[in-house]
């Protein structure tokens, strides 16, 4: 398998906080990666690094073998990399569709002059927007609510709409931080059955934050376990599950124990 | 046979066309006086200012109190042309000319306060654009070509009813079909959310210079078409209380609104005549009635809505068709 993203002696610092810290991770294209660790190793900056929301402080990042190290988000985005955040970040104001739209738009070729005149060919491209749109959200269950404000939906047809909205640029990689936060387990579980669905059905590579255990080992082809910024250990959900180090770091060493 | 809604796609511009008709028969007539169409200019020329920076502190959400700054730009550089450079042309070519060129000219002052922009916010932005204000006022000051703190005298009065009806059409038009276009569509997610703007592939960068550019460009066309009308204009026509005389209007209208705007500028403008006997007291009613407009409708009279038939309509798609 070939690798979709890699990142080669990644690192970010904040002042004297060494967040991330040499990273050298791959990610093969249509795996389902778990990038698991104990609070504060670094999980989510590893994210923003990957979506260019922090420039890294040196190293590089290559998504389908070119340098992204550097690049504004929006440009990362336009690249065919989509992610959803820990604490759910909709345009709680605006409209379901709406907020899919915003996404769908980097795929829109018209110019601000074709917008400030509105001419043909964008309105041609709005009716495009419109109706891809629609059709994703419908595919999604949530044709419904398309003209309700997305800041009025229940807690988890938020977190769908999410998946939808980064679904709606086309990404041939998905990023997911902690999709199962606030989920109870059997909500969970139903999360898990979702997410193959869409792995499969967009024929996804996707990379998942997530502190939920059951799902990370029965949802991942692989994992990566960080702390304190670096990797320390990797692999299938069975040999991560019995390596001493990731158990040291999830429960502490026995003499730490008084 | 068409159907209801196909006509009614036709209504809106039929309405625009018979208001322009009107607007240029109507002072010809004599049933309108010099008083009225002087008030209906005003209407106008306000709504202008308050739709283009409805766009910057509406649709994008940022506080910007610089907005007399652009209109003064686009005052003087209209003026400059009319008065000094070309004052025996032909003014049904003049005028137009004049006009656009003081919006170019306050549009190109938008580009480096949109790249101030990219960086800062709230209420550091808010901060810049009371700087650049200031900047342009005091510039203005201190050029003597333009008579300084005097000012400039004898600027010919060519802004009529129908031309003030004409730009204040054209700005709401062209607005109307930014903000429903993936450009605006972009200015409100910067207002919403920044950084899941980015991630989502909005180029907030562009967006923002695309809605400062846009904003200050029609503030500039207000600009020329009041010197025309006023026929002099100083520094201080220009300074923080013209601003906050259009924020007044975008607050009290409404929030990211076309018809916010529209009401905004006419409630404030007519209110403001109506109220004159009333001497300095006036200066209350308005903001008492801002004041209660906040407590209990905070995004003003139409925050956040419009009417439907100033939206753009699509035609249906085919499978819309179907069904």
């Amino acid at each position: 398998m070939s690798a979709l993203l890699e990142t080669r002696n990644l690192t970010r610092q904040f002042g004297g906080l060494r967040a991330i810290g040499d990273l050298f991770l791959s990610v093969n294209t249509g795996e389902i990666l778990g990038v698991i660790g104990p609070n504060g190793a670094g999980k989510t900056t590893f994210f923003n690094l990957l979506t260019g929301i922090y420039p890294p402080s040196s190293g590089d990042i290559l998504f389908n073998g070119r340098s992204i190290a550097g690049l504004r988000p929006s440009q990362i985005a336009r690249l065919g990399m989509a992610r959803t955040f820990q604490n759910i970040r909709l345009f709680r104001q605006l409209s379901v569709l709406e907020n899919v739209r915003i996404a769908y738009d980097s795929r829109l070729a018209y110019s601000p002059v074709d917008a400030l005149l509105r001419t043909p060919n964008a309105r041609v491209r709005e009716r495009e927007s419109i109706d891809a749109s629609m059709e994703l959200l419908e595919l999604f269950e949530l044709g419904s609510l398309a003209d309700d404000a997305a800041g009025d939906l229940s807690y988890g047809s938020q977190r769908r709409l999410e998946i939808v909205r980064a679904l709606a640029l086309n990404p041939s990689l998905l990023l997911l931080d902690e999709p199962a936060a606030g989920m109870n387990p059997s909500e969970a579980m139903q999360l898990l059955d979702f997410l193959k669905w869409v792995h499969s059905k967009f024929s996804l590579t996707i990379v998942l934050i997530e502190h939920h255990m059951q799902m990370v080992m029965a949802l991942c082809n692989r994992i990566e376990v960080i702390d304190f910024g670096v990797r320390i250990a990797g692999g299938t959900p069975d040999e991560v599950k019995a390596n001493p180090r990731v158990i040291e770091a999830y429960l502490g060493s026995e003499g730490e124990l008084p | 046979m068409k159907s209801i809604g196909e006509r009614r796609r036709y209504l809106p511009p039929a309405l625009l066309l018979v208001g322009l008709a009107a607007s240029v028969a109507l002072p010809s007539t004599g049933l309108v006086n010099d008083y009225l169409q002087f008030v209906l200019m005003s209407v106008a020329i306000n709504a202008i200012l308050c739709v283009s920076l409805n766009l910057v502190n509406g649709w994008m959400g940022e506080f910007s109190v610089g907005h007399a700054g652009f209109m003064a730009l686009g005052a003087y550089a209209s003026a400059i042309l009319t008065v000094k450079s070309f004052p025996t042309a032909p003014p049904a070519l003049l005028f137009p000319a004049a006009v656009l060129i003081g919006g170019t000219v306050a549009g190109l002052a938008g580009i480096p306060v949109g790249i101030l922009s990219f960086k800062t916010r709230g209420d550091y932005l808010a901060i810049i654009t009371l700087a650049f204000l200031m900047i342009v006022k005091s510039g203005l000051e201190n050029i003597p070509y333009t008579g300084g703190p005097r000012g400039m005298l004898g600027i010919p009065r060519l802004t009529t009813v129908a031309w003030a009806y004409f730009w204040c059409v054209v700005a709401f038009w062209v607005i109307r079909n930014l903000v429903y276009s993936k450009y605006g569509r972009g200015i409100a997610a910067i207002r919403e959310d920044e950084i899941a703007a980015e991630a989502m592939g909005v180029p907030t960068r562009s967006a923002k210079l695309v809605a400062f550019v846009t904003s200050s460009f029609f503030a500039g066309v207000a600009g020329a078409l009041f010197a025309h009308q006023l026929q002099f204009i100083n520094p201080s026509s220009f300074d923080i209380l013209k601003s906050t005389e259009i924020l007044v209007m975008v607050y009290l209208g409404g929030v990211a609104s076309l018809g916010g705007s529209l009401l905004g500028a006419g409630v404030v403008t007519i209110l403001t005549q109506c109220l004159q006997p009333l001497g300095t007291w006036r200066m209350v009613v308005l903001p008492a009635l801002l004041v209660l407009l906040m407590l209990f409708r905070p995004g003003g009279i139409m925050g956040y809505r419009d009417w439907n038939w100033l939206k753009p309509r699509l035609r249906k798609s085919k499978e819309e068709k179907a069904r």
